[in-house]
């Protein structure tokens, strides 16, 4: 299924709020083709919400985020070139690795299913646990299952939260790589996540978060750790 | 609070206050005598619990279609009108009927089908209530289903009634459209817009509240 | 669109195959329904009339409740209703899908349940199969119509199992009137075709209504 196609996105200020509390704050960005932008920040920073609002899982209590030509409105289209890994893995547990792939393969289009969902095991290793219910994989697997299941579709933008969590150091380099390939075919990744060292050298841009609102914003940074340090302190 | 309203509010007192003498004054029903009098204030209130619950099922839609606040607050408020007056209807009717035919209860298609109904409106206080954040949709998705449904309530329980003879002889409500009657319904319904009305302002003046703390949020 | 619908439904049937917890668990609630009614209403014997008839959707509609509120408890684990609402189909493609495989379910159940109410209450319940399977499925349809959408709102709400019969049973309340007078008429020894065409079409009519109106009002509802 072929969706509408965009060169970058941007986040024009926007916020959403829960009752009385903004969860993301006049947040604007904007990111080209062939870009790694990070989130960072503390828990509850926003990130998981700024992610949810560009998935457009929610809508923008304020604000406009536009995917090229087109925003959230273009629906059914505009999915077709996201892809999300959530905080929860978006599995089925019940289900194995590789009806859980076929499955969201068959859902978004992709062209010979069966076969894209093996060879989206075998790049994440796990060719061999395909049969197994989710549900008895590690952690570490079902992440890796998980970010297959949200890449599946060679989306134009990976929203990917957290997607370290839990992987030992060969997935975590694999993982690198794979965003690194990602971004040589054009497509837009946005993270979140906590990992400053994993982070350190991959991303193109860098967006700290706190309470909702953007403290800093750096292109090509270095030293995450101690920007990420003197910039939450303040 | 708009002009209008404490001179309302004043009007509308007065009305009540002046009732019982309006009603007083009005003939006698032949079979039923003093105890059909409540029936003027048992119309109204039936009638008012249809306005409202209409009120609350068009500003669902409304809101589910548009997403403006205001719509969702006027659905609020009109469901809690409708469990007011459903529940003033529901009280006076009985009080009618054990006086005048011996039993409290009967399972007519009107009263049933507004039992009902009632119940719905419950059902959306409940889900407003205990929902947690988000139910403002899912509320008024149910103001809407709930609406829907009117026709298919009272078809189903009129037909499912007549099948089994009812107990007692349920006569039609008299259709004397005299003086009485319109002034109670007057006073009906300048009792549910001024109740509405008021019932909005705090609903509205509760989300200025949450856009000032947003405010302050923001700039914080 | 079609597409998307069967996939989600063979999901579900897949999931279910292999656990078969939901199912079992359903009829089984169903038949101690039944069976605590008759212990409550028989008496020397003899249930009242029309018992059977109300016995048989009063289960039917237990059970469903139940059985809705599972599975998209199911769907709330890993928060797969949220990837399935970010799938390029048309959002009510994802109720449809659920609700087929409701229906799926109830259906199964009440190949079961209607003999046994059948047998337990001598009611002449099989006399006329196919007008009973007809107005059996208007009403199974009608109920998780309403039930499919309502489960799904409250997919993320709080005290949403005790919230889901809260909402739904007054909603069905035709449902539950129709299904019975249609069944009770069926009952009868002399069957009166004219009631049971009325029901029947009452009980369609609520159908095509309300599936319509689930499916305009899914999209707006689920989204925040």
């Amino acid at each position: 299924m072929t969706g509408v196609d965009f060169d970058e996105i941007s986040c024009a200020g926007v916020s959403r709020h829960f009752g009385r509390r903004h969860a993301v704050s006049r947040v604007s960005f904007d990111a080209p083709r062939g870009t790694i932008l990070g989130l960072l920040g503390p828990n509850g920073a926003g990130k998981s919400t700024l992610l949810a609002i560009l998935a457009t899982l929610l809508r923008a209590s304020a604000g406009e985020v536009r995917y090229g030509r087109f925003d959230a409105s273009a629906g059914p289209s505009l999915r077709a070139r996201i892809g999300v890994l959530g905080h929860d893995l978006f599995l089925y547990p019940e289900l194995t690795a590789f009806e859980n792939l076929a499955l969201f393969a068959g859902l978004y289009g992709v062209p010979g299913r069966g076969a894209r969902a093996r060879a989206a095991l075998d790049s994440a290793g796990l060719a061999d646990r395909a049969d197994d219910p989710v549900s008895s994989l590690s952690r570490g697997m079902r992440q890796r299952v998980a970010l297959e299941r949200a890449l599946i579709h060679a989306p134009r933008l990976a929203l990917l939260d957290e997607p370290f969590t839990g992987l030992d150091d060969a997935s975590t380099a694999a993982l690198v790589a794979r965003l690194g390939s990602l971004r040589e075919g054009g497509a837009i990744v946005v993270l979140a996540t906590h990992d400053l060292d994993v982070a350190e050298g991959l991303l193109d841009h860098a967006i700290f978060l706190r309470e909702g609102r953007v403290v800093e914003a750096l292109a090509r940074p270095g030293g995450l750790r101690s920007t990420y340090r003197s910039v939450m302190g303040r | 609070m708009p002009s209008w309203f404490l001179p309302a509010a004043a009007v509308c007192g007065l009305m009540f206050a002046a009732s019982p003498l309006v009603i007083a004054g009005a003939p006698y029903e032949s079979t039923m005598g003093l105890v059909q009098k409540i029936f003027y204030y048992h119309m109204p209130s039936a009638w008012m619990f249809l306005t409202s619950s209409l009120v609350c099922g068009v500003a669902s839609a409304r809101f589910l279609a548009g997403g403006r606040a205001r719509h969702d607050r006027q659905a609020w408020a009109a469901a809690e009108m409708a469990v007011l007056f459903g529940l003033l209807t529901l009280v006076t009717g009985p009080l009618w009927a054990r006086k005048s035919w011996g039993t409290w209860w009967v399972w007519d298609a009107r009263v049933t089908s507004s039992l009902v109904g009632w119940m719905i409106a419950w059902a959306y206080l409940i889900l407003r209530r205990y929902g947690g954040p988000g139910s403002e949709k899912l509320a008024a998705g149910l103001a809407l289903f709930g609406m829907a449904n009117v026709p298919f309530i009272y078809i189903s329980v009129n037909y499912w009634r007549t099948i089994h003879p009812a107990t007692s002889v349920v006569p039609t409500l008299p259709v004397s459209m005299g003086f009485p009657l319109w002034y109670c319904v007057t006073a009906f319904l300048l009792l549910f817009v001024l109740l509405l009305t008021l019932r909005m302002r705090v609903e509205a003046q509760q989300a200025r509240l949450d856009a000032l703390y947003l405010t302050l949020d923001e700039r914080g | 669109m079609l597409r998307a619908i069967w996939l989600i439904l063979r999901k579900d049937l897949t999931v279910e195959f292999r656990s078969r917890e939901i199912a079992t668990t359903t009829v089984f609630f169903a038949v101690s329904c039944v069976l605590a009614f008759a212990f409550a209403l028989v008496r020397e014997g003899q249930a009242p009339e029309d018992g059977a008839a109300g016995i048989l959707w009063i289960a039917i509609m237990f059970a469903g409740n139940l059985a809705l509120g599972r599975t998209f408890e199911r769907e709330r684990q890993a928060e797969t209703l949220r990837a399935l609402m970010l799938v390029p189909a048309p959002r009510p493609a994802v109720y449809l899908g659920k609700l087929a495989g409701i229906v799926l379910l109830l259906a199964a159940t009440e190949v079961l349940l209607v003999p046994l109410v059948a047998l337990l209450f001598q009611a002449g319940l099989l006399a006329r199969p196919f007008w009973l399977v007809g107005v059996v499925a208007a009403g199974t349809i009608g109920f998780a119509t309403v039930g499919t959408l309502f489960a799904a709102m409250l997919v993320r709400a709080r005290s949403r199992d005790v919230l889901l019969p809260v909402l739904l049973y007054p909603v069905t309340v035709p449902v539950i009137i129709a299904g019975v007078r249609a069944t009770a008429a069926l009952a009868q020894p002399d069957v009166d075709l004219g009631i049971v065409q009325f029901w029947l079409a009452l009980l369609v009519a609520f159908d095509v209504v309300f599936l319509t109106l689930a499916l305009w009002t899914f999209e707006p509802v689920m989204t925040e």
